[in-house]
């Protein structure tokens, strides 16, 4: 007879409110609904965000302390975030749970500790080394950036485009606007779906192998109070607990505390109750504290890191000499080297942008380094003046927090001026009344600074057909030019917009800055 | 094997998992002014700081009876850079022993010494034997931050062989070499970025700059020679060159400026590049007021009209660099 009450059954309980609460936060988080609020929660219990990005920058930004809270439920009862938070960690034993189907015995053999987990600890010594140089790459492969960002820029645009048939328009995650794009979704959807489907063939091939995250609170777990214990007076060496082992750790010789991830399977499977998960028993087999880390591993490791990072920075494309034109940073950003240290590519940016701005990169704008991080791309949308959202969700403050006040250089910021993201620049071959002689200048309606940053030439002339037509043709004013990239957006010229914005001038930077002074009129001040 | 497990240990473990989490949490739950806290609320706190650095008055105290301004002419560089120094009391007077002597010739171009765009590797010659063995200087660098590849700037300008010759060091610009000067009365660049460890122990700087025509600003002389002082984005000083060069007149306050008068580039400056450009005279110019010695210079070795002085010199004069009229502070070694 089975027991009435089963820590499986709870768990099952809290995985599912967990996966519900992160779908629930990408969904909340939109303008309409709760801004930027319930998302980050996520991201900034995870030890691994902040500890890396201790590491890069020697500070723990806002709320990226609760992983005290991650790191205290791990020192109490182990690696349980693995299965009992981790909405990626849920998803991957599900799929296994209902594609991965085999006999028992072979479930058993598939479960066995297999020496390539100690992958994950070597990846994230590699990552944590890199991070302490400057450069935080743990977001690549760190599970709630990269659930996040496979959510947000892979599989929303299909979910709300099938939405959007149907009259279920408010489960869509951005409701009301035009089909978001995300530039590189293939790649980031592909890393996803790779991940997940990989579950066929070898059992939380993630969760044991790669993650930096579970590698970290495995670290963490050999001191923790409770683990699995096996009453080796009542074993009877069946191997049954393997059948459901998600961890891969052994319980049926020497528990590898390090790899356990608290599925609490092995206590349901085993026909003795020689399992249990409790305080240290007096009678009980010993568990293997530390992970099968070799010196050599350690050496690699580090080798590793260290060529690494020259590697990433080698392009240039983080200083000022070889910038992309095209690497504009939502406001709020950090100098390049700054934001690098930062940033872990988890999307929430690109998520809660409503003009749909904010792109994942690929590898033209800053190479791998910067891949999957954010830029602005004004062909898709331009970064609107009432508007702060990306500051306000971004964990780790590579965008820090900002006020409209500030972005737009109002009150107590006039002295600083306003946030600038780029400066716009006018293609005289390709604008209408400059090259082709026929009225145009959407570019210098729509601008929002006052005065506008887009002022013109004008001038009647006879047009080819004999009319007589006036052209305003369009220059920028560099000195009140903020980068907001609405012209670039707006320009008819749609392809490859006559009035468009390059990195240079943004406030961010010291060095790429354009104007030598910024000009203002005699009477104003 | 049965593992012993009882209170004490409990109560062990439980203390290090207290202990372990408290000391995080005191490191990131701290106000950010507590000691160790790690904590930064507006992400602001993990910006690197600029560490700027602001530069003494290497001045000498002024001689009473002493002129300001040297003039020297002769058929060699000795001699000229004998008679400059004449008047305004010997380089002894400005250099004593044990200095540390930064020297800052202008080698902004990778051209040949007989085009004029840059100082004369024989004045520098000269003059690093003078501080070295006259001076008994303990040291003499030379540094520039040229337009171009600084090592091939120096290497064919001739002046790194020179200087090596005459027992100095050539100090290039390398990445680490800047720091932020903090210029407070500046009008644009209040806080730039600057040579710095080329000037750490330096005790007296001399700028030794060659006479030229520039097209932008007028002409390059003893105040925009510090210009190679400069690292970062120095393209945007074209947008208003004469605030900039006025800024230079009081960035820095060097010991002593030295006009090279022997090779004066008339036209197509700051680069030259036909030998026809360049007038071969025999003049220099050694004083301690930059914008009456620019002034001078303009009119008399430049040959232009003094209607027709550079707008930078006038701000420089306002801005506190100097006096432009040079009457009672001038003199010429017979």
């Amino acid at each position: 007879m089975r027991p009435f009450f089963r820590l499986t059954t709870v768990r099952i309980v809290s995985q599912l409110v967990f996966l519900g609460l992160f779908v629930f936060g990408v969904w909340a988080t939109w303008t309409t609904r709760m801004q930027g609020y319930p998302v980050s929660r996520f991201l900034e219990i995870d030890p691994l965000v902040a500890l890396s990005t201790l590491l890069s920058t020697g500070h723990i930004y806002r709320y990226l302390g609760w992983s005290i809270l991650l790191l205290l439920l791990t020192l109490l009862f182990g690696r349980l975030f693995c299965n009992w938070i981790c909405p990626l960690g849920t998803l991957h034993q599900c799929a296994g749970w209902l594609f991965n189907v085999r006999s028992g015995k072979e479930r058993q053999e598939q479960n066995r500790y297999r020496p390539r987990q100690v992958i994950k600890y070597v990846t994230l010594i590699i990552v944590l080394i890199i991070s302490a140089f400057g450069s935080v790459q743990i977001g690549l492969l760190d599970p709630l950036a990269l659930l996040h960002r496979s959510m947000v820029t892979g599989l929303s645009t299909g979910w709300d485009w099938l939405l959007g048939t149907t009259s279920l328009t408010q489960l869509q995650l951005a409701p009301g606007t035009a089909e978001r794009i995300y530039t590189g979704s293939l790649w980031i959807g592909v890393l996803f779906v790779v991940i997940v489907v990989i579950n066929i063939w070898y059992t939380r091939f993630f969760c044991r192998t790669l993650c930096p995250l579970g590698a970290l609170l495995g670290l963490v777990a050999p001191f923790s109070l409770f683990r699995i214990h096996r009453d080796t007076d009542l074993c009877t060496n069946c191997d049954l607990c393997l059948t459901r082992c998600e961890g891969a750790c052994s319980p049926e010789t020497t528990l590898r505390v390090t790899e356990c991830v608290g599925c609490m399977n092995c206590i349901d499977d085993c026909p003795e109750n020689a399992l249990s998960f409790s305080l240290p028993r007096i009678v009980s087999a010993p568990a293997r504290p530390t992970p099968d880390l070799s010196r050599r591993h350690l050496v690699f490791a580090g080798i590793i890191g260290l060529i690494t990072f020259p590697l990433l920075r080698a392009n240039g494309r983080v200083n000022d000499a070889n910038y992309s034109p095209l690497m504009i940073r939502p406001p709020g950003s950090m100098a390049e080297a700054e934001f690098l240290k930062k940033c872990i590519k988890c999307g929430q940016c690109m998520r809660v942008c409503p003009t749909n701005v904010v792109q994942p990169a690929g590898l033209r704008e800053g190479g791998i380094e910067a891949l999957w991080t954010p830029v602005l791309n004004f062909n898709i949308g331009h970064c609107q003046q009432k508007c702060s959202l990306c500051s306000t969700v971004c964990p780790t403050g590579a965008i820090r927090e900002i006020s409209v006040t500030e972005k737009l250089g109002f009150g107590e910021y006039r002295q600083d001026g306003p946030i600038r993201l780029g400066t716009a620049f006018i293609n005289r071959s390709r604008c209408l009344p400059w090259a082709n002689e026929i009225p145009c200048i959407v570019c210098q309606e729509v601008c929002p600074i006052a005065p506008k940053a887009i002022q013109t030439y004008d001038e009647e002339v006879k047009d080819t057909f004999g009319h007589l037509v006036l052209l305003n043709k369009p220059f920028i004013i560099p000195d009140l030019c903020t980068g907001c990239g609405i012209c670039q957006k707006e320009c008819p010229v749609t392809d490859q917009p006559a009035a468009y914005v390059t990195a240079v001038g943004e406030s961010r930077s010291q060095e790429r800055r354009l104007l030598l002074r910024y000009r203002t009129n005699p009477e104003e001040s | 094997m049965p593992s012993p497990f009882n209170r004490r240990e409990f109560l062990k473990r439980i203390a290090l998992a207290s202990t372990i989490c408290g000391g995080a949490g005191y490191l990131a739950w701290a106000p950010e002014e507590y000691p160790f806290s790690l904590k930064d609320v507006t992400g602001l706190r993990s910006r690197p700081e600029p560490r700027q650095f602001t530069l003494p008055d290497y001045r000498v105290a002024t001689a009473p009876g002493m002129m300001e301004i040297g003039i020297g002419r002769d058929m060699t560089t000795e001699g000229r850079l004998t008679k400059a120094l004449e008047p305004i009391g010997g380089l002894s007077r400005f250099v004593q022993p044990g200095d540390v002597v930064l020297l800052k010739p202008n080698v902004a171009f990778d051209r040949a010494p007989e085009l004029g765009a840059t100082t004369s590797p024989e004045l520098l010659e000269v003059l690093i034997r003078r501080l070295l063995i006259d001076c008994r200087a303990k040291e003499v660098r030379v540094t520039d931050n040229p337009i171009e590849s600084p090592a091939d700037c120096f290497a064919k300008t001739g002046i790194k062989a020179a200087v090596e010759r005459a027992g100095g060091r050539v100090l290039l610009p390398d990445g680490n070499a800047f720091r932020p000067l903090s210029t407070p009365d500046a009008e644009l660049i209040k806080s730039w970025p600057c040579f710095y460890r080329p000037l750490i122990g330096v005790t007296k700087v001399i700028g030794v700059a060659p006479v030229k025509d520039h097209n932008l600003s007028g002409a390059s002389m003893g105040i925009k020679n510090w210009y190679g002082l400069l690292g970062g984005q120095r393209n945007q000083f074209h947008q208003d060159i004469h605030t900039i060069i006025a800024d230079l007149s009081i960035m820095i306050r060097p010991t002593l400026t030295i006009l090279d008068g022997s090779r004066i580039l008339m036209r197509n400056g700051p680069t030259g590049g036909d030998p026809a450009y360049v007038k071969p005279w025999d003049v220099i110019v050694a004083g301690t007021d930059q914008v009456a010695m620019d002034g001078w210079a303009f009119v008399n070795l430049l040959q232009r009209d003094a209607s027709t002085l550079p707008h930078y010199l006038f701000l420089a004069e306002e801005k506190g660099g100097g006096k432009i009229d040079p009457a009672g502070r001038i003199q010429e070694s017979a």
